[in-house]
């Protein structure tokens, strides 16, 4: 039988992003409002 | 109940809406790729991490004030913020290169001054006058083509309209101008070197 050269591929492991990163982006969504007045555009942060 | 899978374009809507579990949704849909699309540029974790944060929050700032137009591509637009984001750190981190000139070292063995020198100016300038004169020497057809070629910079098929012949006249006058300059060159022994 042929023998194969090429070595097993190790799995990766997914590539994920920390949950804190996620949490922190969903909290921040949260509390962003942003209004828009005329040309005017305003951010606040609710805490 | 089946489970229904919303398309990206629905949770975008939701979310601009103010559905805050959309973006939640949009995150994990789309994580994976755009995380993996970072660290494949920056290969640092500390680095991605920062990256696919600051990307989120440009999303969400551009959903929130409503300047995002759905064109069924969120992930191609996301894909693209988080690309121009690699781009700024690269642009932020890239550092000169600095040398301190010292006695076994001078700061002139790696800058050169690549402008000719006068005697190089001088030289050009005399192989561009003898090239002027022999283009002069060729039968008018020929040298009207050359010209238009070389000086004006136009292609074959501007030449050919000009001159009212077809392209393939055109290209043969080419031909035949170089050929004959060649000779005169060669009959001549004119050297046209720098």
């Amino acid at each position: 039988m042929a023998k194969l050269y090429s070595k097993k591929k190790i799995a990766s492991q997914t590539m994920l992003p920390k949950k804190e990163t996620i949490s922190f982006l969903l909290s921040y969504s949260k509390a962003l409002t942003i209004v828009k007045v005329g040309d005017l555009t305003f951010e606040s942060i609710a805490n | 109940m089946a489970n229904v899978v919303l398309p990206d374009a629905v949770l975008v809507k939701n979310y601009v809406g103010g559905d805050e579990t959309a973006l939640a949704t949009l995150i994990e849909r789309h994580q994976s790729k755009i995380y993996g699309f970072i660290y494949s540029k920056v290969m640092d974790r500390e680095i991605t991490e920062d990256i696919f944060q600051d990307t989120f929050i440009k999303v969400i700032k551009t959903l929130k004030s409503k300047n995002y137009s759905e064109e069924g591509k969120f992930l191609p637009w996301v894909m693209r913020i988080s690309h121009n984001l690699i781009v700024d750190y690269f642009r932020k981190s890239k550092k000169m290169p600095y040398h301190r000139e010292t006695e076994e070292f001078s700061i002139f063995s790696i800058m050169t001054d690549n402008s000719p020198n006068v005697e190089n100016r001088i030289i050009s300038e005399q192989v561009e006058v003898d090239l002027q004169r022999l283009i002069e020497e060729l039968p008018e057809d020929q040298k009207e083509v050359l010209v238009m070629r070389m000086y004006q910079d136009l292609s074959f098929k501007e030449i050919a309209d000009l001159t009212g012949v077809s392209i393939n006249t055109a290209l043969g006058r080419m031909r035949y101008a170089l050929m004959n300059l060649r000779k005169v060159i060669e009959k001549n022994q004119i050297v046209l070197t720098n």
